[in-house]
């Protein structure tokens, strides 16, 4: 017996690592587990204030107020962003087919570029901010582009989405929490 | 047509692998020395068919054949050709088949180094070899092959990751590669000895070199990872504790010890089932790096894209190959009771302490690489567990080994009896105190206790090296040339503890914004800010900052930092700007336009910072010298 346990430890070591990792990723493939979500400090903070000049007329401002009372989907983006234009598409259906409110946040981009973008693809947006210097960007806690976050009509961000916002990634993420809302 | 040529090559390697491990390891009806040569034919086969393969890779990026799903996805028309080729180990796929033929080149310089073994054990580790080479070829062409095709082939590709389109880069998988796989030759010549029964100083002796090998290209490898990340990635550290960097570092520590336990084994006849289950540990750290990397468990910046079925094909290499090893080694691994004992101050014992020193830090980096997935997995909550607990972790057990190499090189083996040298050691330990302070002090810092350990204990192991060799020299004994490399590596020990406790201690670091014109002082120098103008690069755009490094109203240098942004993907990337003086480093990145014609800008002070990768250069000369004097020694 104690034979046993001296030649084998190793092995029973190696098998609790390796039931460890088999556990992980039984975890991560049911979606449990999924080490790349960062839980944004944000969520459920009221969404920081910004007070920009828009993209289409310079002298006009679009204000994160301007929303307060609806649900509102603010999306980063920029017309250098691959992902952005792969987004696009989806962005045109939810803002013409479900009737989403989309304000976008032009970050770190070329407005001439930028309003040429929108001019070739179509602009699913309400109003464009322009986030020259990605100052808001920050206060958003933008990593990359393209972001997008829910706000509630109190001005709270209710979820947050990284990458794509996809058709199936809104009906997934965004539109429960607003029925949800519109129930109560 | 081309790239279903590669999935033949690998086909065709999967068929020899297979073939070299029935021949290695099945008990078959005809001669051993038919099995031999039949395996050699396979084991070259392997090698040659693998050749063909990445060949094709690389045709296929050169060549910008877009209907291959990896070429696509890793590189476009604007990538100059160097990065086209580096592309082939840019990403998961086809690092993969790196993997895969480095190994092969691995099993053919163990064939051609290996003719001295007796045929049996030859057979049997080239057999092993053949073994861990099936898994990992299966895995390519079943879960990840790089030869895939596009439906339909898009015109133009997406970039190779901007972060990897740098010289040092293209060279530093290849080379970490080439370090990683190595550990599977001691791993083979550990389960060959076991099962074929030759527990004996023999297996060490056999074992040593191709340790030493592996061991070499690992250090490389890191050192020139580490060096990247300082000039490329612009903040300016040089180890980030990134679970895939301690991926690549605990098999270093692991092959560290090893190689001293081997030396043991070899001249003693000593810890042989330790060595043995060192050299199983080692590879299991190495095969443990590539599943952390490869399936997605844990976060890094370098991880290939997640995939929970390569996950669990890993994770089942894996458990085949180590629960295979671990169970050879409860059933067959017990060596026969050793006879001989030994001083507390011989050679051994410091030996002993070191290998227990070295073991524990690779074991606690693996406990706090593997915590956060632990409390997740159990639902304890998210952390992260950083730079604080590693940097612990690492240094108390590694300060004290730093002082226990200066004295432990100098016992002897059995009976060590170190009072002929105790007084020049403890002269030397002296001077090497007054040095070390005299070197705090010139730095005008506050100065820490743990800042003066470090450089005495630098400072003490050159010296104590120094006067190894100087002693080994003296003697004539005739083993000259082979401690030498031991002296050098030690002596790259040394010069890299200097360098950690003086960048520690004494780095600065400033965030300023800085308009045209404008200057700050930085430690004992003046930078000054000339403006901004635009770059054009191949495949990148991006702003260049123009500064110029003051000493006393002298110039000393004029620096320019750039921010690219690169076409495809639009990702940007700050290259900074390194004035590297005598025993600093000034370290400037440009940040973004904050009006105004203001930049950010990043300065660090970096005092001691090369000494790292010095050290790691050093060590990995002091190893290529005894491989050398080794070969050389067995020619004759």
């Amino acid at each position: 017996m104690n034979g046993v346990i001296k030649r084998f430890w190793p092995l029973w070591l190696f098998l609790l690592l390796a039931a460890l990792f088999a556990k992980a990723l039984i975890n991560i493939d049911r979606g449990v587990l999924d080490p790349h979500a960062i839980q944004s400090p944000l969520l459920n903070k009221a969404a920081p204030a910004f007070d920009l000049p828009a993209l289409q007329n310079a002298a006009e401002r679009v204000r994160s107020s301007d929303y307060r009372g609806r649900f509102v989907v603010f999306n980063v983006w920029g017309s250098w962003c691959v992902a952005c234009r792969e987004e696009h598409e989806s962005l045109l259906k939810l803002q013409l087919e479900r009737g989403v409110e989309i304000v976008g946040i032009d970050w770190k981009d070329d407005p001439n570029e930028a309003q040429r973008y929108l001019q070739k693809l179509g602009n699913p947006y309400r109003h464009v901010a322009v986030d020259r210097d990605g100052s808001i960007a920050i206060n958003y806690g933008v990593y990359g582009a393209p972001e997008s976050f829910l706000i509630a009509p109190n001005g709270v961000i209710v979820a947050k989405h990284t990458g794509p916002l996809t058709v199936e990634a809104f009906a997934q993420e965004f539109a429960p929490l607003m029925n949800a809302e519109q129930r109560r | 047509m081309m790239p279903e040529w590669g999935t033949l090559a690998l086909a065709v390697a999967v068929v020899l692998a297979l073939w070299s491990s029935v021949l290695g390891l099945a008990p078959l009806r005809w001669s051993e020395s038919m099995s031999l040569a039949l395996i050699r034919q396979s084991t070259y086969g392997v090698w040659l068919a693998l050749t063909v393969a990445f060949a094709v890779l690389i045709h296929a990026l050169v060549t910008h054949d877009f209907s291959v799903v990896y070429v696509a996805k890793n590189s476009n028309t604007e990538l100059p050709v160097m990065y086209c080729v580096a592309a082939a180990w840019g990403a998961h796929e086809g690092s993969l088949l790196l993997w895969a033929l480095l190994l092969s080149v691995w099993a053919v310089l163990v064939w051609n180094g290996s003719h001295a073994l007796p045929s049996r054990l030859r057979l049997r580790v080239l057999g092993v070899l053949g073994l861990v080479q099936l898994g990992f070829l299966l895995f390519t062409l079943l879960t990840s092959s790089p030869f895939e095709r596009a439906v339909v082939a898009p015109t133009e590709g997406a970039d190779l990751n901007p972060i990897l389109q740098d010289p040092a880069l293209a060279l530093h998988p290849p080379l970490l590669y080439m370090g990683y796989v190595g550990t599977a030759v001691a791993f083979a010549f550990a389960v060959a000895a076991m099962l074929g029964g030759q527990l004996d100083q023999r297996f060490a002796r056999w074992a040593r070199p191709w340790v030493l090998a592996s061991w070499v290209s690992l250090t490389l490898g890191i050192t020139l990872g580490s060096f990247w990340a300082y000039y490329e990635l612009g903040w300016g550290g040089w180890w980030f504790w990134d679970p895939v960097e301690n991926a690549s570092f605990m098999p270093w520590l692991a092959a560290t010890a090893l190689i001293h336990s081997l030396a043991v084994t070899e001249k003693r006849g000593l810890f042989t089932q330790w060595t043995l289950l060192l050299s199983i540990l080692t590879f299991s750290l190495s095969l443990l790096g590539t599943f952390l990397v490869r399936s997605g468990v844990l976060v890094s910046v370098h991880s290939f894209a997640a995939d929970p079925t390569r996950g669990l094909f890993i994770l089942g290499l894996l458990v085949f190959y180590i629960v295979g090893a671990l169970l050879v080694y409860a059933l067959k691994g017990q060596a026969l009771k050793q006879s001989g004992g030994f001083t507390e101050t011989s050679r051994e014992s410091f030996l002993l302490i070191n290998n227990a020193l070295l073991v524990t830090t690779a074991l606690l980096i693996l406990l706090g690489t593997l915590w956060p997935l632990i409390l997740e997995v159990f639902k304890w909550g998210q952390i992260s567990v950083g730079p604080p607990y590693f940097n612990v972790a690492f240094m108390i057990p590694m300060l004290p080994l730093v002082f226990l190499v200066s004295v432990g090189a100098h016992a002897a083996w059995k009976y060590g009896a170190l009072a002929r040298r105790q007084r020049v050691l403890g002269a030397l330990a002296l001077v090497a105190l007054g040095g070390g302070s005299l070197l705090a002090l010139s730095y005008h810092a506050p100065v820490s206790l743990l800042t003066v350990s470090g450089f005495w204990a630098g400072l003490l192991v050159i010296f104590s090296s120094a006067y190894l060799w100087w002693n080994e020299f003296r003697s004539a004994t005739g083993v000259k040339s082979a401690a030498l490399g031991m002296v050098i590596a030690h002596i790259g020990i040394g010069v890299f503890t200097i360098g950690v406790s003086g960048v520690s201690s004494f780095a600065i670091e400033k965030d300023v914004s800085l308009g045209v014109h404008d200057a700050v002082p930085l430690a004992d120098y003046t930078v000054q800010f000339l403006g901004t103008h635009p770059v054009k690069g191949p495949n990148y755009d991006g702003v260049g900052g123009a500064f110029v490094v003051l000493r006393d109203a002298t110039v000393l240098a004029q620096l320019e930092t750039q921010k690219r942004v690169f076409h495809a993907g639009g990702s940007a990337m700050t290259h900074a700007a390194i004035h590297s003086g005598g025993g600093y480093d000034l370290f400037l990145a440009l940040g973004e336009d904050v009006g105004q014609g203001k930049w950010s800008v990043r300065l660090q002070y970096k005092p001691l910072v090369r000494l790292i990768w010095w050290g790691g250069v050093l060590m990995a000369l002091g190893g290529l010298w005894a491989l050398w004097f080794r070969a050389r020694e067995g020619r004759a």
